[in-house]
């Protein structure tokens, strides 16, 4: 915001609430409501008229209180956003970045619990970014922010409490990661597990408790689901020749689907074993505490998967 | 489809207290000849209602200076109702109203310690200070009449009959909840009492809401089903009327006559956006009129207000007159959620909402009048304080779902779909809906 006066953010309680999860915080007070908008209780409203900002020039960062909400306004940011430039042969760009929270949150029920990861990669035109840490965000959504395209950028409300180590590197302020490109945050060997956004976490964990039991495990990050980095994936699936996908959203059409498809496109030959998909149970989510867990992946489901790509015993009835 | 005074049988409401200046003690602001234009400039007392305007200069340069429409009361009323002494409820109906509002206060007051104590989890919104508009509306109602909620939905599904234990047990995440645990804070749901749901988005419930109001009028008028007179009230609140969604089914709802009744539950803010920093003209009741219907400003602290206007809105509807746009001036007592540390809201605006409580305005009305005695009314608080300690007991005692539990429901088909327990995808899995709770 204080490199391009053209970027502005808008949406429910960024400004004088500072965020409904304080993302915003102190940024009212540094640049001021003009450039720091609160909206009224408006998704359609509001992310149409950051679309038509976007038409004329400027770079709106349009906040959703969670993605949830985010399918009130679902019609502009495929219709409006992300088909603009290709309908107008390339004369009309939309620079828009929807960002907010996104994924399994806890306890809040059905409607407010959900990962639209798989939903927004499905649409040309669109680029779908999933930070995992501090480096992460920083670095993504400045990429997503500089971006001519209208890019989702899909946070994670149970990150937020989370603090990461971050390089001075990092910190410095020309400081930016490339979109399209899948980060190896752990080398390994024996199996490959992908993941986004929290799965990340919960896949460095499940790799710590492999490598107890003898199996090195290779973690990506994916960072961006739309681009898809399948190179990055199918080289490491050339190398450890097992495959595990993590995600929180529903198992049908989903990330895991589509990276699974490119594997075994691309990567067929050097496959020792089932690709294993790990994904959220195919139900809305539950309010319940104990049935909550058991709809989202936790550690124990990637240690599972990974041990029985690994053809290691597992005990039956293991997935969901 | 006017609304006139005449219609007005019912003797009018007294002023529950008359010391304090309130901007309700304007007479009601009922505009139901929407031919003539009201004018907002007609009452320039600058009611506290409308105060909350301490931060709106930081938008001087983005949006024009309203403050000649915000600092305006809503107009005087076309029709003037001239005080009687007439009582306004019997004795029994006095006794409903307060063990309704009493139930509804305890009730929130045990959400609070409940979750601050682990028992419930995610977001709770809680009700306390708004419950004049839920008894005053919903304990009119039919059990066949439907109640469309939003995330701040205990209180409705109380007043409307879902016993507490089932709505507590569902807080807690519970099997015997009257969602068996799979809805939680945000989305109770009863088929019997017919509760047609908290829905946790803005403006969602409403269109939901005219369905259900669509479905009487096309049984009685195309199947011609007899006595198909039910009334559907929907319930939201500020934040919601500057959403599209509102404005769409108040012009169908009115298009069509449906027997619905809009109720907002205006408790001045939306989390921490004040209605005045969000909507350009204040006075919602006005967007009823605009769409042909009547538009009716109610003082939502003061039970017995509301109860006369909800009742002819209900009468109205039911009569199949169309809709009505309600529009309930009233507060919350705590934060947006419990998860709200509640900074923006003025500490002077919420003193004196908080000497406006409904509850005691009711039990100073029956005292005041006779209606009851200290003890009865003491005998009832009791009451509800045993309930609520077995609704808890109930609650907690309650077994978990069990983990079978986790893929039943997800269609109405008995064969079942997804995948199931096996990974694998099961669309002839004839025990699929084993142990499907029938609802």
């Amino acid at each position: 915001m204080s490199a391009d006066p053209k970027v502005f953010l808008m949406g429910e309680e960024v400004g004088e609430y500072q965020g409904a999860y304080k993302i915003s915080k102190g940024l009212l007070e540094k640049y001021g409501p003009e450039r720091v908008l609160d909206t009224p209780i408006t998704e359609a409203g509001f992310s149409g008229i950051g679309v038509g900002a976007a038409y004329y020039g400027l770079r709106p960062v349009v906040e959703f209180m969670t993605f949830n909400f985010s399918m009130q306004a679902i019609d502009h940011i495929i219709n409006s956003a992300a088909k603009s430039n290709y309908m107008s042969a390339g004369q009309i760009s939309v620079p828009i970045v929807f960002r907010g929270p996104n994924g399994a949150a806890a306890g809040v029920g059905a409607q407010h619990s959900q990962c639209y990861a798989s939903w927004y990669a499905s649409c040309p035109g669109l680029k779908v970014l999933s930070p995992y840490s501090s480096e992460d965000a920083r670095g993504l959504l400045k990429a997503a922010i500089r971006d001519p395209d209208p890019v989702v950028f899909l946070e994670n409300e149970l990150l937020y409490g989370e603090s990461f180590p971050v390089s001075a590197e990092v910190l410095d302020s020309s400081f930016c990661l490339p979109i399209g490109k899948a980060k190896i945050e752990r080398e390994g060997k024996d199996v490959t597990i992908t993941a986004f956004s929290k799965m990340v976490g919960y896949a460095l964990k499940a790799a710590d408790t492999l490598a107890k039991e003898g199996i090195s495990a290779e973690v990506i990050n994916l960072r961006s689901i739309r681009p898809l980095d399948r190179s990055t994936i199918n080289a490491s699936v050339r190398k450890t020749n097992r495959l595990v996908t993590v995600e929180e959203g529903f198992p049908q059409h989903g990330v895991g689907a589509e990276i699974c498809t490119s594997v075994i496109e691309e990567s067929f030959g050097y496959l020792d074993a089932p690709v294993e998909r790990i994904a959220g149970a195919d139900v809305p989510m539950p309010y319940a505490a104990n049935l909550e867990r058991m709809a989202v992946p936790q550690v124990e489901d990637i240690i599972r998967a990974a041990k029985r790509a690994c053809h290691r015993s597992v005990p039956v009835a293991a997935a969901a | 489809m006017s609304f006139t005074a005449t219609k007005f049988a019912h003797p009018p409401p007294l002023p529950l207290t008359s010391t304090t200046p309130r901007s309700n003690d304007k007479p009601l602001s009922f505009s139901f000849d929407h031919s003539k234009p009201t004018n907002p400039s007609s009452s320039s007392s600058c009611s506290f209602f409308l105060a909350s305007t301490r931060k709106l200069p930081r938008f001087n340069s983005l949006t024009k200076p309203h403050a000649q429409r915000r600092a305006s009361s809503p107009p005087a009323a076309a029709v003037l109702l001239e005080q009687t002494t007439n009582l306004l409820i019997t004795k029994e109906e006095g006794l409903e109203l307060y063990k309704d509002m009493i139930l509804g206060r305890a009730f929130e007051d045990k959400c609070a310690e409940m979750y601050y104590r682990g028992k419930m989890f995610g977001f709770v919104h809680l009700y306390n200070g708004q419950e004049a508009v839920s008894t005053g509306f919903i304990k009119l109602l039919k059990k066949e009449d439907y109640v469309v909620s939003t995330y701040r939905d205990h209180v409705h599904a109380l007043s409307k009959g879902v016993p507490s234990r089932a709505v507590m047990s569902e807080l807690f995440g519970k099997a015997t909840g009257c969602c068996r645990g799979q809805g939680g804070s945000m989305h109770m749901f009863s088929k019997e009492h017919n509760l047609l749901g908290g829905f946790a988005f803005i403006g969602e419930g409403i269109p939901v809401a005219t369905g259900a109001a669509f479905s009487s009028k096309y049984r009685r008028e195309v199947l011609n089903q007899e006595g198909a007179d039910q009334v559907t009230l929907a319930f939201f609140g500020d934040g919601t009327c500057n959403n599209g969604q509102f404005f769409e089914c108040l012009n169908m709802a009115a298009l069509w006559k449906l027997p619905i009744v809009f109720v907002v539950e205006n408790n001045l803010w939306a989390i921490g956006m004040s209605h005045l920093r969000a909507t350009s003209d204040p006075q919602i009741w006005k967007k009823g009129p605009a769409f042909g219907m009547p538009g009716v400003h109610v003082d939502g602290m003061d039970v017995l207000k509301v109860r006369e206007v909800a009742k002819e809105a209900i009468q109205r509807a039911r009569r199949g007159e169309g809709p009505t746009l309600v529009e309930c001036e009233t507060y919350r007592f705590r934060g947006h959620s419990l998860a709200d540390p509640d900074e923006l809201r003025d500490p002077a605006e919420k003193e004196h909402y908080a000497g406006r409580d409904p509850i005691s305005a009711l039990k100073k009305y029956i005292l005041e009048n006779n209606l009851a005695t200290e003890q009865e009314l003491k005998a009832i608080e009791k009451k509800i304080d045993e309930v609520l300690e077995d609704a808890v007991e109930f609650a907690d005692k309650s077994p978990l779902p069990p983990r079978s539990q986790l893929l039943e429901n997800v269609f109405a088909d008995p064969k079942g779909f997804g995948i199931g327990p096996d990974g694998k995808y099961r669309c002839e899995d004839p025990k699929f809906t084993e142990g499907t709770a029938h609802v």
